[in-house]
Parts: structure tokens; sequence; C-alpha cells
């Protein structure tokens, strides 16, 4: 991105310290990473984004659609991309739902794109001014098939802001949407931020293809596991399509071989980065007996909590994922080596849980604490489980 | 320090617009500020409640525990939100809309008030004025601006001088020692 | 002609032949006038984009030379109007099918020719769902015989091209393969209008809907094509009464009018 540019951005937005909801910072975020295209329908609580990037993408030379619904909205945001425009849309639990087999069409089609749950109260209509985690699952799992995703939680509308230009910039270096699963708390409460200078932040643009127009294979990356596939419109008239396909992006769809190699390749150019791309936040880990395992608006309470029993002398820990999928399972398995009992509370009867007792395995006891109805867990809340199914038990 | 305020009252009373002029005046003062908000499905009248939780250190859990300050605005909403308050609590309530039976509350009549300049609507502006007096969580430089900064521009003169007003409330009552 | 038969195979993926199409089908010749039609338009093939859904007609991109996008069933539209609004400079055109078009993309289709985003859609239609077996589709005349409605189907079919005007298409037309040099022409229009064009082609099925309702293949399917349609000429030239009687759907230019084109609209903020 050029000076220019970012100054046109910071001009559209208005000031450099906002304060600002968690829905205008994925809007804020998008524009700085890059994104030039957006495409939506409207769905509480994320309708915020929508009407936002509508009013600021034309004052970048962006282009903004509200689409007749969800599965529209995913059909054009990929379309963009192809052509090599960084592309988002927001939505909610229903439209997550609608979208999710043209997530799947975007994984086996190695499209770059960005897609904001801002996560309610379900299932179905549910509670849709009310906050929840219960999309969590369905992030990793939601589309047919196997493949690899990548979702990250945000916390606090700073961490928002930059979490979406993460999004971008992994989607772009891996070829695969990125999810940021975020929830109607963090979408709709109000906090500072500041705009990050146009040397403050990173951005990550896709590879093109560094070979000649007739050694161009679409699908067979020049290195590492990730292609370098052209932007249509170049003159590499690559085909691409979401039936399974050889490496040239024809179909072939009778060879074993080939869709286990096709499948393969796309989710481990994800898995094997695992390390690189997964990011947490630990808190009091070194002598931990008990750990705190959470993510998103939940741990704002949860480190609290566990700020308030070390004061009080108990050997307590805490560990955020902001990297949701992939699960940072080696780091949770660690913990459970040394930890004895681990909490994890969500806004769901339960899902990264889940992926916490799997990884942990018999090393330590895990528990859960769901809380569902759209209140959040308060650090009370917290404190109180602890003690009753932990220190006093 | 850590100040929890809640302010609550019918939707249509700009109580979340006051709670987000709140929470922009104290990042002006800079201070750490988190606003939050709920409401019904009606446009007008159901409850609606902002909350402000106000620190000079970073934040984390972003809601009211218990409220420092409380602000009701409708009977319902003073029912509903100012029985888990602390000992020491500042309960702020509209007299003409609510009826409290508790001794340490500051009764206002702020929608009166805003009748006589004229708009009933910017009874938020003068609860502004008096909660700032009374409490001075924010700065009045702060809420001034923060004021000019985000209401439609014909109408910032107006709020400005029902934001002086709610503040004089506060001063004479001092004065008279009603508090 | 023979120039340019050379000149066409070129835009052509020669490895993805022989194609997957049934012998009598007229899915290829659409292939073939599309092409050509191009060719008069002196398109560049840099900048040409085709899309598809799926079903049989949404395979002919694959054999197209050029940057391709094969979507999900339904779509295509949807993927399309990204593609043209991002990069507005890009010629799109869209291959779709009765049932992909009309069944499980009708609301798409609708809402892309309200917008009238410039892109050319070519919809063949072959009465059902071909690719999985013949069932009916929403144009499946009533009485045809389908998989799925093996009493004859009871559903009043659409008429597409009355839908592409209803939702406000700027360019709609209708033709049958047999009428070759005319559907040239007519998709060489209607790639060069600026807004939302749309060409339904009549194809006959003779594995699927052209065997259960006794059509044989060959030279038949396309008699059965000129036996269920009225040129548009012919049409206008009937009295009151026998176009209140007519059954035939009408072949020819159906609609061209005039309308402000969307990305010159969102260009315009």
């Amino acid at each position: 991105m050029e000076q220019g540019e970012y100054n046109r951005i910071v001009k559209a937005i208005g000031k450099k310290q906002l304060f600002a909801q968690g829905d205008e910072a994925y809007a804020y975020g998008a524009l700085l990473a890059g994104c030039r295209f957006f495409a939506g329908y409207p769905i509480t609580p994320a309708t915020e984004t929508a009407e936002l990037m509508s009013k600021l993408l034309p004052l970048i030379g962006g282009t903004f659609i509200q689409m007749e619904d969800e599965i529209a909205s995913m059909g054009a945001i990929i379309g963009a991309s192809v052509t090599g425009v960084k592309s988002m849309t927001v939505t909610s639990g229903p439209g997550f739902s609608l979208m999710q087999e043209h997530i799947g069409y975007a994984c086996m089609t190695e499209t770059p794109c960005v897609v904001v749950d801002v996560q309610r109260s379900g299932p179905s209509t549910g509670q849709p001014t009310e906050p929840s985690q219960g999309d969590i699952m369905q992030a990793r799992w939601g589309s047919h098939g196997d493949y690899e995703i990548i979702a990250l939680a945000p916390n606090s509308v700073q961490e928002s802001l930059e979490l979406t230009i993460e999004c971008f910039n992994l989607s772009e270096k891996y070829r695969n949407p990125v999810l940021l699963m975020t929830d109607g708390e963090v979408g709709h409460m109000r906090e500072g931020i500041t705009i990050p200078d146009f040397a403050g932040y990173n951005i990550f643009d896709r590879e093109k293809p560094q070979k000649d127009l007739k050694d161009y294979t679409p699908f067979l990356p020049e290195q590492g596991k990730v292609p370098q596939i052209a932007d249509f419109g170049c003159g590499y008239h690559t085909y691409i399509t979401g039936l399974t396909h050889k490496p040239d992006g024809l179909p072939a769809t009778d060879d074993a071989e080939i869709h286990t190699q096709l499948v393969t390749r796309i989710c481990q150019k994800i898995t094997d980065d695992a390390d690189k791309i997964i990011k947490v936040e630990e808190l009091f880990l070194e002598d931990a007996e008990t750990v705190v395992i959470s993510y998103g608006i939940t741990s704002r309470a949860a480190i609290n909590a566990v700020k308030i029993l070390r004061e009080q002398g108990e050997k307590i820990g805490h560990l955020r994922l902001i990297t949701i999928w992939p699960f940072p399972e080696k780091i949770v398995c660690k913990i459970g080596e040394s930890a004895k009992k681990i909490l994890v509370p969500e806004m769901n009867l339960g899902q990264i849980y889940h992926s916490v007792k799997e990884a942990v395995g018999y090393n330590a006891e895990v528990i859960k604490f769901p809380k569902i109805g759209g209140t959040l867990h308060t650090p009370q809340d917290i404190i109180e489980v602890l003690k009753e199914k932990i220190f006093n038990v | 320090m850590r100040t929890e305020i809640s302010i609550s009252g019918f939707g249509g009373q700009g109580v979340i617009l006051a709670g987000l002029l709140l929470g922009k005046a104290a990042i002006n003062d800079d201070k750490y500020a988190v606003q939050t908000q709920s409401y019904g499905p009606e446009s007008r009248g159901g409850a609606a409640r902002s909350e402000v939780v106000i620190s000079d250190q970073k934040i984390d859990y972003p809601k009211v525990i218990e409220a420092d300050i409380v602000v009701a605005l409708s009977q319902p909403a003073f029912d509903k939100y100012c029985r888990d308050v602390k000992e020491n609590s500042t309960i702020i309530i509209d007299s003409d809309l609510v009826k409290a039976l508790e001794n340490k509350v500051y009764s206002v009549p702020f929608t009166k008030i805003a009748d006589t300049l004229g708009k009933k609507v910017v009874a938020n502006s003068v609860m502004l004025g008096y909660l700032q007096a009374s409490t001075e969580v924010v700065t009045v430089e702060s809420m001034e601006t923060t004021i000019r900064e985000n209401v439609p521009e014909h109408t910032i003169e107006l709020n400005l001088e029902a934001f002086y007003q709610g503040i004089e409330f506060w001063k004479k009552g001092k004065k008279n020692g009603t508090g | 002609m023979f120039n340019k038969a050379d000149r066409i195979k070129e835009n052509l993926r020669s490895e993805m032949y022989p194609s997957i199409f049934c012998l009598g089908c007229g899915i290829g010749n659409v292939l073939n006038y599309t092409l050509r039609a191009i060719d008069e338009c002196h398109l560049d093939f840099d900048k040409l984009v085709f899309l598809s859904g799926i079903g049989c007609s949404s395979r002919l991109p694959g054999y197209i030379n050029a940057d391709g996008l094969h979507t999900t069933h339904g779509r295509a539209l949807t993927f399309a109007t990204g593609v043209k609004l991002a990069k507005p400079e890009l010629s799109v055109i869209i291959f779709t099918g009765d049932g992909d078009c009309a069944g499980i993309g009708g609301n798409h289709f609708i809402h892309a020719a309200r917008r009238n985003v410039d892109m050319t859609v070519i919809e063949i239609n072959n009465f059902n769902y071909g690719m999985t077996g013949g069932q009916t589709s929403p144009t499946t005349p009533i009485g045809g015989l389908t998989t799925t409605s093996p009493y004859g189907s009871l559903e009043q079919p659409f008429d597409l091209a009355e839908l592409a005007k209803g939702a406000g298409a700027s360019f709609v037309a209708r033709w049958i393969p047999s009428y070759a040099y005319e559907t040239i022409a007519c998709i060489k229009k209607a790639i060069l209008k600026k807004g939302f064009a749309f060409v339904e082609i009549l194809v006959p099925c003779p594995t699927s809907y052209g065997k259960k309702n006794k059509i044989d293949d060959g030279k038949e399917g396309w008699d059965w094509l000129k036996e269920i349609t009225i040129l548009k000429s012919t049409f206008n030239k009937l009295s009151d009464k026998e176009k209140e009687q007519n059954k035939k759907m009408i072949i020819g230019e159906l609609q061209n009018i005039e309308r402000k084109e969307f990305s010159q609209s969102i260009g315009n903020i």
C-alpha cells in the first residue's frame, strides 16, 4: 500500500483516536489491510459493519454491494477475490450457516477471503441481540468434506482491528478463507482505539506466479504447499473449479490419487504451518496447578478472575486462545502435563472444551463452564466455580 | 481507580447516547473506558441501558459488576437496576418520572428543565451536566468537546445549554445543602 | 469459414476433448456459436472471464482456453457480480442451465437482472436436470415425463424470457440451435450490450428428457424444438385470437432496452 492510499483511508475514517465499536473496528482493519470489495447482507448484530463499509469503501475507490442473501454474498466476494481484489463479508449465526457451502468452495479453490462472524445466541433465530460463542465448532466443521480453516477470536475492540488485518494477511499467505470469530458483545461495545500508523503494521499480498506462461501450472506450488495462482484478467487463462482437479486446474474426478494429493495439500499447507499461525496469550502459567482456558469476550472475565485469585495466593494461570483454529493442541497438551485441573468457560454448552479435552487426554481434569442466554460470565461467576469445583474439592 | 456507571430509562430518552458521550469524554481525559448497552426491540418505549466503566488502568471485565453511579430516567429502569448497588453508590433519578423511597437519592427534574429550554429530548444532556458536576467522573472540558463533536450541528447550542443547566442545578443544590 | 474454425479451435483446451456431451445434445453447438460470436466481437481472451454453475451446460467453461470459474449450483451470477464489480474492465459470460439458473439459482437470477450488472448469461434449456439423470426442472413442460414426474409434470413451467424481462434485463432473446447464424448474431449482440443480457437457447436432451418423452435423438430432437417454437416475426403476424391461443415458445430478440448499467452507477458515487 502506498502512503497516499493510507492517508485516504485515515481521512475517510476521520480520526486516529476513536471511541469505537467492534463492528466498526472490523471495517477499519479491513480497509487498512487492503480490502477493496465488500458484499454482505444485513443481520443483527453485524449490520453496522456493512453500513460502515458502504460509507467508507466508495471514498477510497472500493466497491460495496448488498447482495440478496448470505450465499450470494460469499459468491460475490469469491468472485472479486479471483480477480485479485481483497474481499470480505460479515454475518452472524444464521447467515454463517448459509455461507458454509461457499466457504468450502473457497477452501477447495484456494481463494483468499475473510468472513467475520459476529456470533449471536442460537440455535436458529435464537436471541438476535444477545452475544454467544456458539459457532466455534461450525467454524471448523461447517462445510462438507475435508478442509482446514483459520479462525481468530479478538477480545477487545483494538484487537478486533488488529486481528482483522491479520485475517487478511493469513488469507493471502495461505490462499484460504480466514474467519474472524467474534461475538455480539465485542461487536457492539465501545472502547478507545488507535488507528495504527502507516509503518505500524504489515500487509501481506498473495504471491504471483513467477513462471513463464507456458510453464504455468496454477495448482502446483513453485515451492512449499501454497500455489501461486494468477489473478483473472492477467492472461494466464486459469480454470478454477470446485470439482477435484489436477494441478493444471482441469477436472479429474475419477482419480483417487489426484484427489488425495489435492485435498491433502490444501489441508497440510495450513497444518504444516500451525506453529507459525497459532497465537495465544499466557498469564501466570509457570507454576499454575489450575489453568483457565478461554477466548473472546469470556476471557475478559476469566483474566480478571485469575488475577484476583493469584492475589489471594492461588496457583492459577490463564491461557487465552487468540487463534481458535488450527487449535493450539501442542500448547494445551503441555499445559495438561503440568496443571492438574483446567476450566473452560464458554458462552455455549461446551465447544472448544472438546478440543481441550482431546489435547489434554488423561493428564489433567478438564471441566467445562457453559453459560448461555446472552449474559456474560462475570469474574465472580468464574471465581465461584473455581472454588466450588477445584479449590475446595 | 475503576468507576462503574449505569444509565437506564426508556428507549428514546437518549440513554445509550449518554453512555457513549460519557465514554468518549473519558477517553478525551486520557482514561480507559468501555461502554456497552442493551435494549429491547422497540424503537420507543421498552427498556434501554448503557453501562460505562472508566478506569486509569486497562480494563479487564468490561461490564458493571456493582455500579458506583446509577442513573434511572424511568420507573421500570429504577426498579430493575437500582437494587444491585454499593452502599455508597450515587443514585440519580428524574424526579418526575421516578418515585424512590431511598434516602440517598439525587432527585432532579431533568425532563422539566429540558422542557423549559424548548426540547424535552435534551433531558439526557441536562443529566450529563448534573452527573459531571456531582461525580466529576469526567472533566467539564472533555464533556463539552464531546457533546460538540457528537450531536447534530443544529442542536449543539441547545445541548450545551442543557449541559450547563445540569451543572448549575448541582451547584445551586450544593449551596442550599439539598445536594 | 475454414480459417475461422481454426482460429476458434485455438480458443479450446484440446486436452479436455472428447467432451462429456451426449450425441445429439445441443450444448456443443452453443459453445461453437458463442466462440464465433466472441470472434466477431474481437474480444481479448485475456480480458474474458467465463463462469458457470453445476450441470451439463455449466461444463462449458472447462473447454475454453480463458479464465474460467466453475462455481456452485445456482450461484454463478453471484460470483459474476463480484468479478465484474471488482474488475469492470473484464468481460463476463455465464453459461447456465434451466435448473441451475431458474431452480436453485432463481433468486440470484432475478436480482442480477434487476441490478443490471453488465454480463451475458447464456442459459441452455433442456427442460430437465440432465446431469443427475433427468429430474423435473422449473422449465419442464406440463405433462413432461421425468424421473420425478413419472405421471407427467403438474407444474406450470417458467417462461424464463418473460421472467428476465419482468426482472428488468436489458436484453432478452431466445433461439434454437437450428437457427445457427441468428443465434450467433444474437449472442454477439448480447455480449456487446452494456447491461444484463439474457439469451436462452433451447436444446434437446436425447439421453434424459428426450428418451423419456419419446423424442428420438438426432434430427428428431431438433425437429421437436421447431415444433414447440414460433418465430417472433411469425407470431407478430397472428390474429389476436391466434396469439391468445398460442402455446409455442417465441424465439427471436424479445427485449432490448436502454438501462443504466450498475457499475456505471457505482462509479458515480
